[in-house]
């Protein structure tokens, strides 16, 4: 196809060092680049996480690097913010679809690069700048910012009157974001072109693997969703230095100041943020729930059950995570009318999510399953999604979100679906994906143990908290001694921190083996797993130009696993049938 | 394919599994039935509604978790890798249909079930003679106005919020129906009456919680969000910020006193007397 041969792709790799691995073009490093930032963002994040754990049930342990040793109150907010904005921003949106996406998405769809190879490394560069200014905003003059991830107006809005970290800290938030937001449009586009132009011959849309799915639902919904987080971001940042009132209404008596704003409201800020925070979440999961699905089918040696039914749901779940977002502002003071309507629609996205569940199910049912460390944290992922799921199913009725909203039962519901199990889709598919990417296996012994301690640990984490929500502990609390009913909680709250703190430790394993085994690791064969798609065709490591300039024609679905009458237990995407060894 | 071989056979990974997941299970119901940390009792009528809602909700959702757990664990179990041939499918229609048609039932049955204590709270009139009570968050305060007994709040004049003369809310000097206003840091309400708060916040966004009442109310600056509920018992129950509102957030604490009618009389008549002198 002509399209294999763009302008900017060149069938040799550059020779310069930094124009190969710092300024490339080639998506392979671009992806690369992307899954080392997020990892560098979740070390950082994790390390906030336990801050923010030692802080609560020690309150007066030494901790390098605050003012005397002591994390503050407000220090507490800034380590609260810093830790949503790196794990929702630079972990868990980069690394399943920049990171593994840009790696893998034009493999396994039979193209040489990205559609625009330039604009790749400009959205990564773009993201790496973001991450640089959000992380030096806990440097400036006030510290970083206390209003939490999700940036509330007006304490977002009126600047350091309202409180520490909110003067320059907070403009260096939303500068970060909104870079962070043209980023992910650049890159949006890019997999859109991609998937919808550079597909190899014969590879129709119902051929496509489901992590490709995944990827161009996601896409599209980073479309639509980051551009009105951009438009918000400029907003704000007008009210904060043109002194407009986007969102700050009249008369605000803020620490004794009046202040000379009028016109603006509070709840636009969240119907904005929400607009995008909700099809974040799905940005976030659904090209886990491609590798998911990828993973599981290559392990159990069977397709995906109901290929078509995942495909369908992850298109439901794309279009329904745009009209949910009230869900999130059931208490807000927002028109409790509609709160019914976006309690409803919010079940019913519930539906595609259990259809999908269902279907992995299915997967396994009747499989030959083997337990790689890969399908290990494919099934940790099916059970932490169920479990996580479920507390959706409470916290979509108003009548009971009531109650729950802003406890840590919220806490525990969004860490283990978006958090705890989009990071064990990241782990599936680094197990999975990593002898193609470095030539070499990571050592299995080491991932399943991995595996193990990291499972019951974040069990041991989030569970928990769903207990605390019911007593209605409030997030965000920088003490846990500050009201009479939070002092039965606190053997809870010890629990949780030891748990964190074996769980994190947990992870030194996986640093160990993920950087050892880059160079000394098991040497890997082009088809370790014996998968069926085009990422298993090519040559280890992969040619610069992908395939070498022979590219694949597709002959037959992704998953034609222990089809009957075969010899082998899988079938190649793109061998020939008059190649196909018959039993 | 190494790992395949040294896979085959064994059963490890899968029992380990299913022991992890029946651990994750036994514990998820045990701290379920013996509600080890629980919901305080409600002390509202709405408030048992909710209760009863949420338990139907529990049951449900409980059933699904359980088998769905139990589930994963069986098949990983029953089709872990000894040397068998994987069945091959490519899916079922009709298994799809159903399920997809029994969770739309269920959840949007849970929700549809769900409207009416929603409705209870928000859609419900207020009754005649209910106590209005305002109710202003502030970095980090909170602080409750009685109209007095004229009935009437009097006018507020941002310009003369000043707490260090005792005029937190602002108050205006010139309007008479201000005059009798009461206004404390905490609230105290009668029992068995209906009371409607007005929330609302001088500077940032905060949120009234009483955990007992089972109500949340984010206090916006620029609204005034009405709420109301009957209290069924007397009694002490603590007020929490609930909204991200600054450093202070975790300290922004209240009392909401339940005072029998006669109590509460004679509470109202004592601050009426401060306010007279």
């Amino acid at each position: 196809m002509s399209a294999h041969a763009g302008p900017v792709h060149h069938a040799e790799a550059p020779k310069g060092w930094i124009r190969h691995y710092i300024f490339s073009v080639d998506h392979k490093i671009i992806g690369t680049q992307y899954i080392l930032l997020g990892l560098s963002a979740v070390t950082i994040g994790m390390i906030l996480s336990l801050i923010m754990r030692t802080h609560l049930v020690w309150p007066n342990a030494h901790i390098w690097g605050f003012a005397n040793g002591i994390v503050s109150p407000e220090d507490y907010l800034r380590v609260v913010t810093m830790h949503g904005t790196l794990m929702v921003f630079f972990v868990l949106t980069t690394v399943p679809q920049s990171g593994f996406g840009n790696y893998f998405l034009p493999i396994q769809i039979g193209a040489p690069d990205m559609a625009f190879p330039r604009i790749n490394m400009l959205s990564f560069w773009f993201t790496f700048l973001a991450m640089i200014v959000l992380l030096s905003s806990a440097f400036v003059p006030g510290g970083a910012s206390i209003s939490g991830w999700t940036s509330y107006a007006p304490l977002s809005a009126v600047g350091e009157v309202a409180g520490p970290g909110l003067g320059m800290g907070q403009t260096l938030w939303v500068v970060s974001i909104a870079l962070f937001c043209g980023a992910s449009l650049m890159s949006a586009l890019n997999f859109l072109g991609t998937t919808i132009d550079l597909r190899a011959k014969g590879l129709s849309l119902m051929r496509m693997p489901l992590t490709v799915w995944g990827w161009f639902i996601t896409a599209c919904l980073a479309l639509l969703a980051f551009g009105v987080l951009l438009a918000a971001c400029v907003l704000l940042l007008l009210d904060r230095l043109a002194a407009t009132s986007f969102f700050i209404p009249a008369n605000l008596d803020v620490s004794g100041v009046l202040l000379h704003h009028g016109g603006g409201s509070p709840l636009l800020w969240q119907h904005l943020f929400w607009f995008f925070g909700h099809p974040e979440v799905y940005i976030a999961i659904l090209p886990g729930m491609g590798i998911i699905s990828h993973v599981l089918s290559t392990f159990s040696r069977k397709p995906v059950f109901g290929y078509k039914a995942m495909v369908y749901s992850l298109t439901a779940i794309g279009f329904l995570s745009f009209t949910v977002w009230g869900h999130h502002m059931f208490i807000s003071g927002m028109n409790p009318f509609s709160a019914l309507a976006f309690s409803i629609i919010t079940l019913v996205i519930g539906v595609p999510s259990a259809i999908k569940t269902f279907n992995w199910l299915g997967t396994l049912w009747g499989g030959r399953i083997h337990f790689t460390a890969a399908m290990l944290f494919a099934i940790g992922f099916v059970s932490l999604f169920v479990t996580g799921g479920l507390s959706g199913i409470f916290l979509a009725q108003p009548a009971l979100d009531l109650y729950l909203h802003d406890t840590y039962y919220v806490i525990g519901h969004f860490h283990l679906i978006m958090g705890v199990a989009a990071i064990f889709a990241m782990f599936a598919a680094t197990y999975y994906w990593f002898p193609k990417m470095f030539g070499h296996h990571m050592s299995e012994t080491l991932g399943k143990v991995h595996f193990w301690c990291t499972f019951v640990g974040v069990y041991c984490i989030f569970m928990p908290m769903h207990y605390l929500g019911y007593a209605g502990d409030p997030r965000r609390y920088a003490s846990i001694e500050s009201v009479n009913y939070l002092i039965p909680l606190h053997p809870v709250h010890y629990f949780i921190s030891i748990a964190a703190f074996f769980t994190a430790s947990a992870q030194l394993l996986f640093y160990w083996n993920f950087f050892w085994s880059i160079k000394h690791g098991k040497p890997a064969e082009r088809n370790p797993w014996h998968g069926t798609t085009l990422e298993w065709s090519v040559s280890t490591p992969v040619p610069h130009d992908n395939f070498a300039g022979h590219y694949p024609t597709i002959y037959r679905g992704p998953y034609e696993y222990s089809v009957p009458g075969m010899r082998d237990d899988y079938v190649p995407q793109d061998l020939a049938p008059e190649l196909v060894a018959k039993a | 394919m190494g790992s395949r071989k040294s896979n085959a056979g064994s059963a490890a990974p899968a029992v380990l599994l299913a022991i992890v997941i029946l651990l994750l299970v036994g514990s998820t119901l045990y701290f379920h039935i013996a509600k080890t940390w629980w919901f305080p009792p409600a002390i509202t009528p709405v408030g048992h509604e909710i209760d009863q809602q949420f338990f139907l909700t529990l049951v449900v959702t409980g059933i699904v978790f359980v088998l769905a757990q139990l589930a994963l664990a069986w098949m990983v179990f029953k089709y872990r890798d000894h040397g068998q041939k994987a069945h091959f499918t490519r899916g079922n229609h009709a298994l799809e249909v159903i399920w997809t048609t029994a969770t739309l039932v269920i959840f949007v049955g849970l929700g549809a079930l769900a409207t009416h204590a929603w409705g209870q709270v928000h859609f419900g009139g207020v009754e005649p003679g209910a106590l209005q009570v305002e109710v202003t968050g502030v970095q980090f305060t909170w602080t409750f106005r009685y109209p007095g007994p004229d009935g009437k709040f009097g006018k507020i004049v941002p310009a003369d919020i000043d707490a260090s003369v005792g005029n937190p809310l602002g108050l205006d000097p010139n309007d008479p129906a201000g005059k009798d206003d009461i206004v404390v840091p905490d609230l105290y309400v009668p029992v068995n009456q209906q009371i409607e708060l007005m929330i609302r916040s001088q500077d940032v966004i905060h949120s009234f919680f009483v955990r007992e009442l089972r109500i949340k109310q984010d206090a916006v600056p620029g609204l005034i969000v009405p709420i109301h509920f009957r209290v069924e018992q007397t009694g002490d129950y603590e007020i929490t910020c609930n909204q991200l509102c600054g450093l202070g957030h975790y300290h922004m604490h209240a009392m909401m006193h339940v005072l029998s009618q006669a109590d509460f009389e004679q509470w109202e008549k004592k601050q009426e007397a401060q306010n007279a002198q």
